[in-house]
């Protein structure tokens, strides 16, 4: 139903069972929020989207409260907002205000009010709020002075993600947000995914950055400092120099990367091809013995730390293929450095991904052998492109490169890695291969596609039934995993990507992204998809040439041991 | 402790999360404190988070999260205690004993709580140690005071 209320004297339609926010948005009227979130139930917590509602004695919080006929809402009144500009500055009173220095300086929420509310001094001060960093993980830094307490990372946490390891702890002026006994973070039951990174709108969670750690490897002439990018990160890192969502610049980062002095650049999107063969040689050698399914991807190091600590039953199920990210590593020092006849231990192997947990993974000791490591040390999307400002880099005015060889081809189904869905569809091209011979006649799967949660797919090859899962988000997936270990779901691949939507929406992504951008993101994979001449996997040259030169043939001793790895329980507080 | 837990949340068998609270008061009644063992159990029993059940725990202040010390120190911070320097009283204590409000000391021999009004208002203030009462303390008295618990 609907009706028609008055906004600032002007009459615009709402819907009945809306929020007067919602109503306010839709007619393109902006009301500040802090602790709202798209998609989550409203908590009414931050109070900053107030407005004043005739008739009624109190500001009301737009979030939170439903429209009604008739109502005359008035959203930026003088009472409006000195009420919205007092709670600013009462969250301000207590800020360690050392903005210059803040991970987020320049895309920071609470900044950005303040400039919209003309907060121009400190009227109101408080005791500044002491806190310790908590450095202990390898992905995401927390700093407890910095939270406003909006609650949403607590919400993402629980509701999104189904890991739970925050909440609030203490209360009155004593409250924070922290995790069960109060552990740091890598102790805790974080799955490193960091959904709660991208919802802050402060700096008090924010990536663990690596840069300097770059550049002291750049500048020590004794090391071998060699790269590679994730599928993910060509069509997002334009975005952070003003060029719009969703172009590739997949040869533009290989010229910038060259001009930072990195000495081999190579396209993770290579080793994607590697996993799909490995994968598809796992399905084939089940579809034999028609045993042991499903088999459950291992590409998103945040679901496998979930997994081992929620469903470590499940565990024998999951690809021991290792992720691309982990795959190239070792192929780099192992292949590679005897290809060139470089030392190992003189290679520092920096990865570029749009994803916090990489930086976990990159530290599980499962990838360690005889001290080294398959990647030293992990970037984000946005890391990169602060390396690039860095360096005086103009990406606005360079040349396109390609990557360096013996890895230098990829096929697009290795792109597709980068949205949900896309590793199944990769890896279903190869499989309907090696099942009947023959390529497929078209190579979309379209159902595999813009999954939104959690999907069931039947697919045909060759006249088999293949059924496959796709999710993306971990909102469902206490259901699936029941599902599965009950075997009322019953699949032979499933495909589990943490964030929602896949690495394109990862958790090292460019701040300030909305849904439009990331399926901007997404559409250009499936663009390069499609206007590439190699499409599979099992025909990029060189993947044929590594197996033959140095793996053997998949799941061969030898890529088992380079390749594969494997997963346990973790004892954590869940 | 292990079994008190058990045969405790056997009595709460049918039990939702309303009963949350009831289950963490009489774990603590019994066992002392909420060890994270407990509270890891109440969560299975309970299917919530350990997250939530900590955080709802530590929203009161009458759960403690280590076992007593030998000496339970009570500080009193009622109106009328406060109004006599229930304030200074905990920092003393705090600082001599090296032991934050809510936690033990290492060698296990002292705890402090601050707890509401104790109902000895007219002899404000006061602290209690294993329920016995110093009343009308000065800085010097609660000096011998711990300086005597410290000797023994
Ligand atoms: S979905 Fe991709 S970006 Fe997100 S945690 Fe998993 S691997 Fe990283
Ligand atoms: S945005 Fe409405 S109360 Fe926070
Ligand atoms: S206020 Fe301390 S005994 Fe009442």
């Amino acid at each position: 139903m609907q009706f028609n209320i008055e906004v600032n004297n002007r009459v615009i339609e709402a819907r009945k069972g809306e929020t007067i926010l919602s109503t306010l948005y839709r007619n393109g009227i902006k009301v500040p929020t802090l602790c709202n979130m798209k998609d989550l139930s409203p908590t009414g917590a931050c109070r900053i989207c107030v407005v004043e509602v005739e008739g009624k004695e109190n500001l009301i919080t737009s979030c939170s409260y439903p429209v009604e006929e008739s109502m005359r809402i008035k959203t930026h009144s003088p009472r409006v907002v000195k009420a919205r500009k007092t709670l600013v500055e009462l969250l301000l009173s207590n800020h360690p205000d050392d903005c210059l220095y803040c991970e987020r300086n320049g895309c920071c929420e609470l900044q950005d009010l303040a400039i919209d509310l003309n907060i121009r001094e400190r009227r109101i001060s408080g005791k500044k709020s002491r806190h310790k960093l908590d450095l202990s993980s390898p992905s995401i830094i927390r700093d407890p002075a910095k939270c406003i307490l909006c609650g949403r990372c607590v919400r993402v946490c629980d509701e999104i993600q189904s890991v739970s390891t925050l909440d609030f702890l203490n209360r009155g002026s004593k409250t924070l947000i922290g995790t069960a006994m109060a552990r740091d973070l890598n102790f805790s039951s974080c799955i490193n995914c960091g959904r709660c990174v991208m919802v802050c709108p402060t700096g008090a969670l924010h990536e663990h950055g690596y840069m300097d750690e770059v550049l002291d490897s750049l500048n020590n002439s004794s090391l071998n400092v060699i790269v590679q990018y994730g599928p993910a990160v060509t069509v997002s890192l334009a975005e952070e120099f003003g060029i719009k969502p969703g172009k590739d610049i997949n040869g533009l980062i290989n010229a910038a990367l060259r001009k930072i002095g990195f000495k081999y650049i190579f396209d993770t999107a290579f080793a994607a091809d590697v996993v799909v063969m490995e994968t598809v040689e796992t399905l084939m050698q089940k579809l034999e013995s028609n045993d042991g399914f499903p088999v459950i991807s291992s590409c998103c190091p945040a679901w496998i730390k979930y997994a081992e600590q929620f469903y470590p039953d499940a565990l024998p199920l999951i690809s021991t293929c290792k992720s691309p990210q982990q795959v190239l590593g070792s192929i780099i020092k192992s292949y590679f450095a005897s290809e060139q006849g470089i030392n190992p231990n003189s290679i520092y192997s920096v990865s570029i991904m749009p994803c916090l947990a990489k930086k976990f993974e990159a530290q599980r000791e499962e990838m360690t052998h005889k001290t080294i490591s398959d990647v030293d040390v992990v970037l984000t999307t946005r890391e990169f492109s602060r390396l690039i400002q860095l360096y005086g880099i103009d990406m606005h005015n360079i040349e396109p490169q390609t990557p360096d060889s013996p890895f230098g081809v990829r096929s697009s189904a290795s792109k597709l890695f980068g949205a949900s869905g896309g590793t199944t569809e990769a890896i279903l091209r190869t499989l309907h291969f090696k099942m009947t011979g023959k390529e497929m006649s078209s190579m979309k799967y379209q159902e595999l596609r813009m999954v939104n949660g959690v999907k069931e797919v039947a697919v045909k090859i060759g006249g088999k039934e293949i059924n496959i899962v796709i999710a993306n988000g971990l909102t469902g997936i206490r259901n699936l995993m029941e599902g599965i270990l009950n075997k009322t779901i019953n699949a032979h691949f499933i495909e589990i990507m943490a964030c929602p939507g896949g690495c394109v929406n990862g958790g090292g992504q460019p701040f300030k992204s909305d849904d439009k951008d990331v399926k901007a993101r997404m559409r250009t994979l499936y663009d390069i998809d499609d206007i590439d001449s190699l499409k599979v996997s099992h025909k990029n040259p060189l993947v044929i040439d590594l197996y033959e030169k140095y793996l053997d043939k998949e799941g061969s001793d030898k890529a088992k041991r380079q390749l594969h790895t494997c997963y346990s329980k973790r004892d954590v507080l869940l | 402790m292990d079994g008190t837990i058990n045969l405790l949340l056997e009595k709460y068998s049918h039990s939702r999360r309303d009963s949350l609270i009831p289950i963490l008061q009489e774990i603590q009644e019994e066992v002392g404190y909420l060890s994270e063992e407990a509270i890891v159990k109440v969560g299975n029993h309970l299917n919530i988070p350990t997250s939530k059940i900590y955080g709802l725990a530590t929203f009161y202040n009458q759960f403690r999260f280590e076992p007593k010390g030998k000496y339970h120190i009570q500080v009193c911070h009622g109106t009328a205690c406060h109004l006599f320097g229930a304030i200074r009283i905990i920092d003393i204590i705090e600082r001599k004993l090296k032991v934050k409000a809510g936690q033990t000391t290492r060698n296990g021999k002292f705890s402090l709580e601050i707890v509401p009004c104790i109902g000895a208002c007219a002899q404000a203030p006061v602290i209690s140690v294993n329920g016995e009462y110093h009343s009308n303390l000065t800085e010097d008295h609660l000096g011998q005071v711990l300086i005597d618990l410290n000797g023994e």
